[in-house]
């Protein structure tokens, strides 16, 4: 598997220093069981043999902090099988702080007092979707909620966790923008397109119920695909019904009304790697009796 | 937006020449992506230019304007909502998917995480970051203060359904909760309704999930002032969230079968620091207590 050295970062300017040497990208996708496998790396470098042991001061933002060249024996071992889980984390942690956290002491500490995200993004909880590497958002960038298929149940369904999220989002912290990612092969997506009205219940299913719109309207309309290609339907289908539902919350509809937030989707199609992403046209979708939504500055990237 | 394209550009799509559509589209990539994107099909053209000769004259003339027209293209001007989210997605398309073909094949067709994370909404507190979970490892919920609530089939569906798929389908071996500073969502918890404010509708609702940590704080820390008293009440929100994780069945049939641990864990951005602690749950062994010695006759 090749993994790149220091690479130049566009976010070099918010983030991190423009010499790339102080950068490694350890953000580079090696998953734990194949770590030991792999010698010439800059993660191995970070995780196992450097120094280690950091200690910043308690409460005061100045970082003052030292290095020791002393192994990562300090947190004591914990005799059940599960010391390699400590361990790991440990070193997902001390990468983190050596590599980004200390690297930008005045973006974190201003981060510390206040976060300002621009975004609010809903993405599925799906292990392959996270909006922090597929869409490169940092520390401080995009507020998230993640669920079961990025759902976004409308406003007269009740309290949910999704939508306290959206609350906060939207009245307190003033997010400008909404963006509703979708993804393919999405396991909840599959289940509400596969379920059946046969009295059973589930979790599962009382959630993607919120869902079943995009259900209806992709039966209609893609009858004719095979069941795979109707899911693939569905998956965007259901990006924008959730736009729609959005739009169910007074407080969104009035803020996008003035104007001072947008609502987008996305879909990550990560079989060929490519990003779709468009915008809800609300004075347009308004326009539309039928209730069919309206978008624009669609774009693709691949 | 690819939508608006430079005129010259449509224009050149109109040649049908199979390779310069192919090269089309790395073209309209190199408008609207980042200096990265732009440099590499510049550099794909004039490749093609030495590579193929067999072009005649009318396609080199195109490939050529195509060049030109790249490295001298103002496009009208992106959102900075959408540059930003291209310029994030170029970044991993280039630096991380395109290197690791293998991984991502097999990606493409299942996911098999060995972690589920729950975490906070907060921008600042992606576990993807401060964890360095790559795309695979760890299947996340995100929700206003991490919170998990006890197992109720009539509501809360959202965190349920999670949790049924990560260990029923995905079968997850440790499930990771982890708090942090200055937490939105507790604070208002602590805060609320004793100060009178207005309530929100949905997110009082929500908090109240951790009621029984503030109840504990308040009730052993009452001597602390308030942003203490939320720092603890953070932590032991995390623990109320792994408490609560125990009450649904398939969690606690896998705990006792030894398939999954539960982990509790704690960002603070303010020091730089996270603590990491397991939810042990031990019943020992019976001590079979001997009756040779006895005097049976009672």
């Amino acid at each position: 598997m090749a993994i790149p050295s220091s690479i130049s970062d566009p976010f070099a300017s918010k983030f991190l220093p423009l010499s790339s040497s102080s950068y490694n990208p350890s953000r580079i996708s090696v998953p734990a069981q194949i770590t030991a496998k792999i010698e010439q790396t800059h993660l191995t470098a970070l995780r196992r043999s450097q120094c280690s042991s950091l200690k910043a001061s308690m409460g005061s933002p100045g970082f003052t902090q030292q290095l020791n060249n002393s192994k990562l024996d300090t947190l004591a071992e914990v005799k059940d099988g599960r010391d390699d889980i400590f361990n790991d984390l440990k070193d997902r942690f001390l990468s983190f702080k050596k590599n980004v956290y200390m690297e930008n002491p005045e973006q974190f500490e201003s981060l510390a007092k206040v976060q300002t995200p621009k975004f609010m993004v809903i993405a599925c909880a799906d292990s392959r979707v996270c909006p922090s590497n597929i869409l490169g958002f940092q520390p401080g960038d995009a507020f998230t909620i993640r669920n079961v298929a990025n759902l976004v149940p409308t406003f007269e369904s009740g309290p949910s966790e999704t939508n306290a999220a959206l609350e906060f989002a939207v009245n307190t912290l003033l997010v400008e923008n909404i963006l509703v990612v979708g993804h393919s092969c999405c396991g909840g997506i599959r289940a509400l397109m596969g379920m059946q009205d046969d009295g059973s219940t589930s979790f599962i299913k009382s959630w993607v119920i919120h869902g079943k719109n995009a259900k209806v309207k992709t039966k209609v309309s893609a009858s004719n695909l095979d069941f795979d290609h109707q899911c693939t339907h569905c998956e965007k289908e259901s990006i924008n019904h959730s736009l729609v539902n959005l739009l169910s919350y007074p407080w969104i509809k009035e803020k996008v009304e003035n104007e001072e937030l947008s609502i987008h989707g996305g879909y990550y199609d990560f079989v060929n790697c490519s990003f779709e992403k468009w915008t809800l046209d609300y004075r347009g979708t308004k326009l539309e009796e039928n209730g069919r939504i309206v978008t624009k500055n669609k774009v693709f990237w691949s | 937006m690819l939508s608006k394209h430079c005129k010259t550009c449509k224009r050149s799509l109109l040649v049908s020449a199979p390779i310069i559509s192919k090269y089309f589209s790395l073209h309209r990539k190199g408008i609207t992506m980042a200096n990265q994107s732009s440099e590499l099909a510049i550099e794909q053209l004039k490749k093609l230019l030495r590579e193929k000769e067999e072009l005649n004259g009318v396609a080199t003339a195109k490939i050529e304007q195509l060049i030109v027209e790249l490295q001298g293209c103002h496009p009208n001007p992106i959102e900075p909502a959408d540059q930003r989210i291209i310029d994030g997605f170029t970044y991993f398309k280039l630096n991380n998917f395109n290197k690791n073909p293998e991984l991502y094949d097999r990606l493409a067709k299942g996911q098999s995480p060995k972690f589920m994370v729950f975490a906070c909404s907060d921008s600042r507190v992606s576990p993807s970051v401060i964890l360095n979970f790559q795309p695979g490892e760890a299947f996340m919920v995100r929700n206003i203060a991490n919170m998990v609530p006890p197992f109720n089939q009539l509501r809360y569906s959202g965190v349920g359904a999670t949790l049924e798929y990560a260990i029923t389908a995905l079968k997850v071996e440790n499930i990771l909760v982890i708090g942090h500073s200055r937490c939105g969502g507790i604070s208002r918890l602590m805060n609320h309704p004793e100060d009178g404010s207005a309530p929100y509708d949905f997110i009082d609702d929500w908090v109240k999930i951790g009621l029984s940590s503030k109840v504990k704080v308040l009730k052993e820390h009452e001597r602390c002032d308030f942003k203490e008293q939320c720092k603890f009440c953070e932590m032991e929100s995390v623990n109320n969230s792994l408490v609560n994780l125990k009450t649904y069945p398939y969690v606690d049939r896998e705990i006792r079968n030894k398939n999954l641990a539960l982990l509790g864990g704690y960002y603070d951005f303010v020091s730089g620091e996270f603590k990491l602690w397991k939810y042990k749950n031990h019943v020992t062994e019976p001590v079979t207590i001997p009756l040779k010695g006895l005097d049976m006759t009672i």
